[in-house]
């Protein structure tokens, strides 16, 4: 078995691939300026969140996402151990690497983490308020900027005399510059209280695993876990509408399986219009739901694809139909959380000990929410928005002539959009022809050319030395990273003919045949009783989990939306795998053991 | 007056006098969900109806007047008398259909005809010796069909009449006409596969698992080391089991076609697969569960899965006892300094990561 990864100058560039560093920003690359740090330490992909290649102004979200985590680390908060996690592309994937704090300034850190997280746990409810109007006020404010084609001439009283001295050509650029604004300081909103909620878990983690050895990563998750998450009402106004459907009597509308017709029929009749304005109550916010990460401007939304939550919904009616029950037996889940509460309290040892686990369970519920919430808010409902804006934006250059669809416009780097305002700006206030549109069309055909070369290379799961013990805590929580699946990844994924291993995210044990899958546009070739095998999930696919018997995952750990969903949906699950993708085959018959987070190929 | 006989699941501890500490034992551990083999109880009811009819009061009178307990030759010889009568003696009508009817219906629940059934005195008087001398002979194994069943019951009832028993009640000045017995009829269990339970993990004293070792056929093998078991962990909150390590059971004891077990080879297909299907180890935790509960500390159970009985209904308890090791060590609470702070302790979890993944 090898002892280390590949270094990241050794990994070649895909043929036709050639030129892929112009497409981000230089810091985010290896290069020689800082060899020798970045080949003294292990890179790990990021195939939780990023699993697919970054086109350039995509790589936005993942360059703000990942600063404002180290920055909260290591500047706001001084989480003792661990300063932020450093961040590059490597033949269009992302790789992360978590920087340790130098040892000599630790004692220095506690000082000030005590001080300053210690606010934070103590005022964790009034803060957490106001997180929840500062994320809504600044959706409001991502909804207000818009992007129109620059006017003839300007508005005489509504420009010229307001006396506000400025014009469209200013506001476009101005709207552009906050609309990055916003998006960086939603992901400051982001961090504010994400790893603090980790560690507040990871306190009560470390807790139960020392009273019991034993005891199931998922049982610790289950006790913690909230009854009503956020996440999953998108699910849930699913099923509320195929209620109201079917109680409505406009059920039948939906069985024609063509969206315009069912809308055309449903606009027919009083019922139908009043189920139509229930969907877009629910639409907004709950359908700001990607069926992918989120971080991909190609996965699609629920509300711009209105055929997506329409086939759920008639999935749901179908189901209804048949007389199954779709409410969440609420009580019982409660019921069944107090009992396993209850039931590890009385097995400690002691009444000391009693008290200090109800203590660390209290405030890791206390945390909770915002851990199982803020995806929703953040890299759903806001980047939806952000999407929506942007293809607004790109529509625009569309009919400049700068390219030839809105989504043209991701295949540009964030700065590079700053460029082709300005020249369209200027060349709106000569007048005199853009230069883009001679330039741009020929820069994205080659881009879209390096992502497609990009797109068949299989990424290396790591890079580097790894150390010997990976110990930090949001590693581990947050992405699944263990000295296992490291020696795992170095041993090739075949360390057991037929076998994969990877986290035990959701228990239960069955058999069954295999759907391997590798975008959300394939959900609809999942046939009852198939075993999901992606790359990672969404919270958005819950709908199919109806379907499916037990999910299996390259990436992703206990904590990561598809180990959550999965436990809620009480499908067994194995996440993490590293190479479910890559070994298993659609229709090969596997079994999977969610109790031990193994994966067997039968055939 | 009381019914003839009492089905385990019928009992509560008003009849404890009528049907004997054994049966009151198994009558009581059903009711707290330990599931001992099926079975019921002949009552004293069943006994003094059986004892009235034959007039065994006269017979005692006439044969025991003058009884010298001394002389050992005669005491044999009468006490021997006393037992055939016994055994011999016609039951009346409505006690020999209840116990007749009664194995039948255990035989249909069973799905066997002419199940094998374990027929046992059980002992009314916890402060007399009297049925515990009886008890010295009384246990009759793979008893089949009726015929057999009501003769292994007078058996049971003419033990009443050993020599011992009967010398004390003599020297006591006991009424030999006032002993009653009550008798046991339990299905024979006829393991699938059987093993060991702990309510911890044996390794690191884990109060939250149930240890399990299993191998199949009788449980022999297990107890005896001669075969090494399967070995499973089973979380005891959730039931799920978290660890299981399969191992070549090569032999198993198992039963041959006269009712007697012997020890055989294992066909290596079957020696390889686990004994036990992820349904039944949870129901075997849950059981072992169950019976730490109901005893108040941590157990070391025996169970078998029986083959005659239906899935969700065949995992039987065949012994609890106490745990010995880890329950006599003072238990550590794990509460350290640093955990009475939240603040305090979230910084030392940051700092000292513990958390191995897998054991």
């Amino acid at each position: 078995m090898a002892d280390r990864f590949p270094s990241p100058f050794d990994i070649e560039t895909p043929a036709g691939a050639e030129g892929w560093q112009d497409m981000y920003v230089y810091s985010s690359l290896f290069s020689e300026a800082r060899r020798e740090f970045e080949d003294s330490i292990f890179w790990f992909q990021d195939g939780v969140h990023w699993p697919k290649v970054l086109t350039p102004w995509d790589a936005t979200f993942y360059e703000f996402a990942i600063a404002s985590l180290s920055q909260y680390n290591t500047r706001h908060l001084q989480v003792p151990p661990a300063n932020g996690i450093a961040f590059r592309i490597l033949n269009g994937y992302g790789y992360l690497t978590p920087v340790p704090a130098d040892p000599a300034t630790i004692e220095a850190r506690v000082e000030n983490f005590m001080d300053r997280a210690g606010f934070y746990f103590m005022n964790w409810n009034d803060l957490y308020d106001k997180w929840m109007v500062k994320i809504r006020d600044l959706v409001k404010e991502l909804e207000s900027v818009n992007f129109e084609p620059l006017p003839e001439i300007e508005d005489a009283d509504g420009v010229v005399k307001s006396g506000a001295g400025l014009g469209s050509g200013y506001q476009i650029q101005e709207n552009y510059r906050t609309l990055l604004d916003l998006a960086l300081k939603l992901w400051n909103y982001h961090f504010e209280f994400l790893n603090l909620g980790y560690a507040a878990y990871l306190d009560f983690f470390g807790f139960c695993k020392q009273a019991f050895p034993g005891i199931p990563d998922l049982a610790i998750a289950k006790m913690v876990a909230g009854v009503e998450v956020d996440l999953f009402r998108p699910d849930e106004e699913l099923k509320r509408l195929a209620r109201v459907a079917l109680e409505s009597g406009v059920a039948e509308a939906f069985a024609v399986g063509d969206v315009e017709q069912t809308c055309e029929i449903l606009k027919g009749s009083d019922a139908g219009r009043a189920w139509i304005a229930s969907f877009q109550e629910s639409a907004e916010p709950w359908f700001n739901f990607s069926t992918g990460s989120g971080f991909y401007h190609s996965d699609k939304i629920w509300i711009e694809n209105v055929e997506i939550p329409f086939d759920f919904i008639n999935d749901y009616i179908v189901k209804l139909q048949s007389g199954e029950d779709l409410a969440r037996p609420m009580e019982a889940i409660r019921a069944e959380r107090d009992r396993v509460v209850n039931e590890y309290a009385e097995l400690l040892a002691t009444d000391e000990d009693r008290e200090a686990f109800q203590g660390k369970l209290g405030l890791a519920r206390v945390v909770f929410p915002y851990v199982e919430n803020h995806n929703f808010y953040v890299e759903h409902w806001s980047h939806s928005v952000i999407w929506r804006k942007m293809r607004q934006l790109g529509e625009v250059f569309v009919k400049e002539g700068f390219w030839s669809e809105p989504n043209d416009i991701f295949y540009l780097k964030r700065t590079e959009v700053e460029d082709a305002l300005w020249d369209y700006y200027v060349s709106w206030a000569t007048p005199e022809p853009p230069a883009g549109p001679g330039r741009w069309p020929g820069i994205i055909d080659k881009r879209k050319g390096i992502c497609k070369a990009l797109a068949t290379w299989k990424p290396v799961p790591a890079l580097g030395a790894p150390p010997e013990v990976i110990t930090e805590p949001f590693t581990v929580m947050l992405w699944g990273i263990t000295s296992d699946s490291v020696s795992a990844w170095l041993g090739g994924g075949d360390a057991k003919e037929g076998e994969l291993r990877g986290m035990a995210a959701s228990p239960g044990l069955v058999e069954g045949l295999a759907r391997v899958i590798f975008s959300p546009d394939q959900i609809g070739e999942i046939q009852q009783g198939e075993i999901l095998v992606a790359p990672l999930t969404a919270p958005s696919w819950a709908p199919i989990f109806g379907k499916i018997q037990a999910t299996v995952t390259d990436t992703g750990g206990m904590m990561s939306h598809a180990a959550i969903v999965c436990r809620e949906y009480g499908l067994p699950a194995v996440t993490g795998t590293g190479f479910a993708t890559t070994n298993i085959k659609t229709g090969q018959r596997i079994r999977v053991d969610g109790n031990n987070g193994v994966v067997t190929v039968l055939d | 007056m009381t019914s003839v006989t009492m089905w385990f699941e019928g009992y509560w501890p008003g009849l404890k006098g009528e049907v004997g500490g054994k049966a009151a034992s198994l009558g009581e551990m059903t009711g707290a969900g330990l599931p001992v083999p099926p079975g019921f109880a002949v009552t004293t009811a069943g006994y003094r109806a059986a004892h009235d009819a034959a007039d065994l009061d006269a017979t005692l009178a006439r044969l025991l007047h003058e009884l010298d307990i001394s002389d050992t030759a005669q005491v044999s010889r009468v006490c021997s008398e006393i037992r055939d009568v016994i055994r011999t003696m016609p039951l009346p009508g409505e006690v020999e259909k209840q116990i007749r009817h009664d194995y039948s219906e255990l035989c249909r629940k069973c799905d066997v005809e002419d199940l094998p059934v374990a027929v046992r005195s059980s002992a009314t008087s916890e402060d007399s010796p009297d049925a515990s001398f009886a008890g010295e002979h009384d246990t009759y194994l793979w008893i089949r069909g009726g015929d057999a069943v009501v003769d292994a019951v007078r058996r049971c009832w003419a033990s009443l009449f050993t020599d011992r028993a009967t010398c004390y009640r003599v020297e006591m000045g006991y009424e030999h006409r006032s002993v009653e017995m009550a008798v046991v009829i339990q299905k024979m269990v006829r393991p699938i596969a059987a093993g060991v339970a702990f309510t911890l993990n044996p390794a690191n004293g884990d109060r939250s698992q149930v240890a399990i070792d299993a191998a199949w056929g009788f449980g022999e093998a297990v107890v005896s080391g001669e075969v090494t078991p399967d070995n499973f962990l089973v979380d005891k909150v959730l039931l799920e089991v978290s660890k299981r390590e399969i191992s070549n059971k090569a032999h198993e004891y198992r039963l041959t076609d006269h009712d007697s077990v012997e020890k055989a080879e294992v066909e290596p297909e079957r020696a390889q697969v686990p004994c036990l299907t992820d349904p039944q180890l949870k129901a075997i935790a849950a059981l072992a569960k169950t019976a730490e509960k109901h005893y108040g500390c941590p157990q070391d159970i025996e169970w078998a899965v029986d083959a005659d009985l239906a899935d969700g209904d065949n995992i039987i308890l065949l012994q609890a006892r106490p745990e010995t090791v880890w329950s006599k060590k003072p238990r550590q609470s794990v509460t350290g300094s640093a955990d009475k702070n939240p603040m305090a302790s979230i910084v030392s979890t940051l700092m000292n990561p513990l958390y191995a993944r897998r054991d």
